[in-house]
């Protein structure tokens, strides 16, 4: 029995917690720059400029968003289950990996309206798979996730090492990259589509797959609080003990759920493989799979929570690299430091703030939790 | 009478004014309350009435919002738990503070060693805690691991380590609910034996019985404030019970003669041996039969919680058979809860929070638990929102569930509520077999007669219901047999019209045994 305060009201908890969490990172950004030797509201004026400034600067936000929406949602799935998957980078790479066989092999065949959803399933496929092993073991054998996934990583990236190396390289290439798809194969550019609506902006890597993440952000809303596979899920992850009684078996949903999350991790791979580069290459994930964890921690679980934390983070990556062009003392590592920042505020210490606020709020606010204590 | 001259001893505790509000409940309004030095005083009320809030403002765990406390007579202020142990209060709680895997010895020093070696702590705590034992009668085996001893001893552990933190007023919350009658009555010894060296007790309990036998003065809680103040010797168990509801509470119940008819429940031989190679069961036979309503008796970790899970398909047996409306359950054919609840059998588990209900579920979700499969709830894909919300109500309105916000988390729902939520769910269906655990654990005594009349009605409507409970009250005025379970075996059967505490006490304890493992241990 701890000392209970006043819960928060909900909309404190949602938007109040993350601003706060933003505004102490930016603030301890804000000091580290100053040491450097630089203005810090001049190197956050170019970060946002670089990030929502321009057309292209915003096309990039939303094209790294892209990534950070399929992997936080994965992330997001498996957590409402209590399991917490850190394999979302190796499920990105293997379902990059499926969505590249997928096209390699029947690009010369089909047409692009039939390679789509097959390149969809495939991604969708191999991240499953990928995330089968774990699964499993975890189930059925009870080792831990977290480890399991860890090193599900490590052998995804030397298995692409391996693949690339000695199958997929293009005969008497130097660079460890498959051929390039043929066109039919190619996501459409969001510039492109626009384009053939009448409306010009720059060009960018954003592409279809952003339109694919927010329908899957839709589908991820209905799956887990509206039918009853959702239902079971969020049982399972809120109370094993319970769901046992009412009949659910925990083993499957960790099966089942741990399937969905590696099938939503792999779909960054296609924004990747289809969407951008239009062949396999190595490192094509740069960490997407790992900062999908903080996008899902921020996003609170929520797709709608999750759609905002994956464009702050991808306004980070790319206002970063803006930030590291424009401010030579800012070298591109200092941007690592401060997104790490941000992930450590927002995410790993995403509570950190809520003693503070609850005290405030028992202090100033008095009470608006009518219906919080029943008795 | 002392002399007029002598000044009277200050109180061990008198609260001016006490009020704490979460949100706009106020759980406890302006309340002053004072208790004697060397007395025993007794709190009683209906869950949520605002006895722990007013327990957890004395022992640190809440700062009140207003109000003042005097401990022995001077203004205390309590911010935490260590402020409550420095001005002299201890506390036993419902739900036991101990290491497990740690000696009795280990858990009394555990966070008051005396120095950063250990032995120096153990050999000073060795003989403190052998001297309060001696004074009090708190016998244990300082050397024996909290897992290897019974609750009644791990009780006494908790009471020697508020001793040993030089306590002089004790709080016990629900200090009977884990207890058999023999071991609750040993406990009253040690309270008296603690009261008349001079230390003032105060036991919060819904037991009215238990009041009546051991206090002093008694003050009486409702809606947060103290109704009344009363001197043990001069009230009754009824009046006692009107104060807390507020209005007159029959004690027994008006319950017609069983019916029995066909056997809906038949287990033979049932035997279970767990995954650490334990027996937990072993030749359990009995039958229930439809329109009749079998207890089981025996303090728990007997057999009893393993019994109901084997019944409603929550875990395998290992040997004999099992036959429950006709589904069979044997070593070799397993069911599983689903199946289970298909062949109209209900479960109302023993444990609400951790199986009945899901804490962080909306009421909505939480009484659809079990059922969220039935084509009712769902379509192809969604599931179907407002039948959801509609069925809810309807069960709400059925079980008086207070209040009724099928949108409001399971968590918010004080135990009573949260437990007439569960018993909707599951009698709604109107099963043919009812298996229910401790179905009135933390309830108050309005909710309990509710409770209780709902499951003879379904009785009456040709149910075969099983019963456990921790209660020996409740399975002498709902059951019609008694079966009574001792380490995983049927010790004995009662008619409950013959039964008496007493007894049953007795055959719970096994006393036979209990009688040897006295002369083992003392001689």
């Amino acid at each position: 029995m701890a000392k209970t305060k006043q819960p928060l009201p909900a909309w404190a908890d949602i938007i109040l917690i993350p601003l706060i969490n933003l505004f102490i990172a930016f603030a301890v950004s804000s000091i580290i720059i100053y040491l450097i030797g630089e203005n810090p509201f001049e190197a956050f004026k170019v970060m946002i400029e670089g990030a929502f400034g321009t057309s292209e600067g915003i096309g990039y936000t939303l094209y790294y968003a892209t990534n950070f929406i399929f992997t936080g949602l994965a992330v997001a799935i498996a957590f409402h289950a209590m399991l917490f998957n850190i394999g979302g980078e190796g499920q990105a790479y293997i379902g990059g990996l499926g969505v590249a066989v997928a096209l390699l092999a029947l690009d010369g065949i089909l047409p692009f309206w039939a390679l789509f959803p097959i390149a969809i399933i495939a991604g969708m496929l191999f991240g499953a798979a990928w995330a089968a092993i774990p699964a499993y073991l975890q189930a059925y054998r009870g080792s831990h996730i977290v480890i399991t996934t860890i090193m599900f990583n490590f052998i995804a990236a030397n298995l692409m090492v391996y693949l690339l190396v000695n199958i997929f390289i293009v005969p008497g290439s130097m660079t460890p990259e498959s051929r390039v798809f043929t066109e039919n194969a190619q996501l459409p550019f969001m510039h492109e589509m626009l384009g053939w609506i009448g409306i010009q902006i720059s060009e960018s890597p954003l592409n279809l797959s952003f339109i694919v993440a927010l329908v899957v952000s839709i589908l991820f809303w209905i799956y887990v609080w509206h039918t009853r596979w959702g239902y079971a899920t969020r049982a399972v992850g809120f109370s094993e003990s319970a769901a046992e009684y009412a009949g659910i078996d925990p083993k499957k949903i960790i099966m089942v759920t741990m399937l969905i999350s590696g099938g939503l991790a792999g779909l960054a791979g296609l924004n990747e493989v289809m969407g951008v580069q239009h062949k396999l290459m190595l490192d094509f994930v740069a960490g997407y799979g790992f900062t999908g964890i903080a996008v899902a921690l921020m996003g609170r679980n929520h797709p709608v929570g999750i759609i905002l934390s994956s464009i702050l983070f991808g306004a980070l990556f790319q206002g970063g690299a803006e930030l590291a062009f424009e401010m030579p003392a800012i070298s591109k590592e200092m941007v690592f430091v401060i997104q790490g920042l941000i992930i450590l505020f927002s995410g790993a210490l995403a509570y950190m703030s809520k003693p503070w606020l609850e005290r405030f709020f028992s202090l100033f606010v008095g009470d608006n939790s009518s219906e919080m204590e029943v008795a | 009478m002392k002399d007029a001259s002598s000044p009277t001893p200050p109180m061990a505790i008198d609260l001016r004014g006490i009020s704490k509000s979460f949100g706009t409940v106020q759980a406890n309004k302006d309340i002053y309350f004072s208790v004697p030095q060397g007395t025993i005083h007794g709190i009683v009320g209906e869950n949520g009435a605002g006895k722990s809030t007013l327990m957890s403002i004395l022992y640190g765990f809440y700062e009140a919002d207003s109000g003042e406390i005097y401990i022995d007579g001077k203004l205390t202020r309590i911010r935490n738990s260590t402020d409550a142990i420095a001005a002299g209060i201890g506390m036993v709680h419902q739900h036991f503070m101990l290491v497990e895997n740690f000696t009795v010895l280990e858990n009394i020093i555990l966070g008051a060693e005396s120095g950063a070696m250990l032995s120096r702590s153990i050999a000073d705590a060795t003989t403190e805690a052998e001297r309060l034992e001696e004074e009090f009668g708190l016998h244990v085996d300082l050397h024996a691991r909290i897992d290897e001893i019974p609750v009644g001893q791990q009780q006494r552990v908790e009471t020697i380590k508020a001793l040993y933190r030089g306590a002089r007023i004790l709080i016990l919350d629900e200090p009977t609910g884990v207890l058999t009658p023999q071991e609750a009555d040993q406990l009253f010894d040690i309270l008296r034996s603690l009261r008349d060296k001079g230390v003032t007790v105060i036991i919060i309990t819904h037991k009215l019985r238990e009041i009546m036998d051991l206090t002093d003065n008694v003050s009486v809680m409702r809606q947060g404030q103290i109704v009344a103040n009363v001197k043990t010797s001069e009230t009754s168990k009824e009046e006692l019970a009107e104060l807390m509801v507020g209005r007159k509470i029959r004690m027994d119940l008006d319950k017609t003669a069983a019916d029995p008819k066909e056997t809906l429940i038949e287990i033979k031989h049932l035997g279970l041996i767990d995954e650490q190679q334990i027996k937990r069961l072993e030749d359990i036979t009995f039958e229930v039969h439809s329109g009749e309503i079998v207890g089981i008796a025996g303090v728990s970790g007997n057999g009893q919680s393993e019994l109901l899970e084997i019944l409603s398909g929550m875990r395998p047996c290992s040997k004999g058979e099992a036959h429950i409306n006709g589904l069979t359950i044997t070593p070799s054919q397993h069911s599983n809860p689903g199946e289970v609840r298909h062949a109209s059998i209900a479960h109302v588990p023993e444990d609400r929070l951790k199986r009945g209900l899901i804490p962080r579920f909306s009421a909505g979700e939480s009484a659809i638990l079990g059922y969220h499969n039935n084509p009712e709830y769902n379509g192809a894909i969604l599931s179907k929102a407002e039948a959801i919300k509609k069925h809810c109500l309807h069960l709400m309105d059925a079980f008086d569930v207070r209040p009724n916000h099928p949108a409001l988390k399971s968590a918010n729902f004080s135990g009573g509520n949260q437990q007439k939520l569960i018993l909707a769910r599951e009698m709604d269906p109107d099963p043919k077999v009812l298996l229910v655990g401790q179905p009135t654990r933390g309830v108050d005594i309005g909710a309990i007669e509710f409770i209780h009349k709902q499951i003879i009605a379904m009785r009456d409507r040709g149910s075969a219901v099983l019963l456990v409970s921790g209660e020996l009250d409740e399975l002498i005025s709902l059951a019609d047999r008694i079966v009574v379970m001792f380490d995983g075996r049927i010790v004995g059967e009662v008619n409950a019209a013959e039964a008496d505490e007493r007894t049953l006490g007795l055959m719970m304890a096994n006393a036979h045994q209990e009688d040897e493992y006295k002369e083992a241990t003392h001689g």
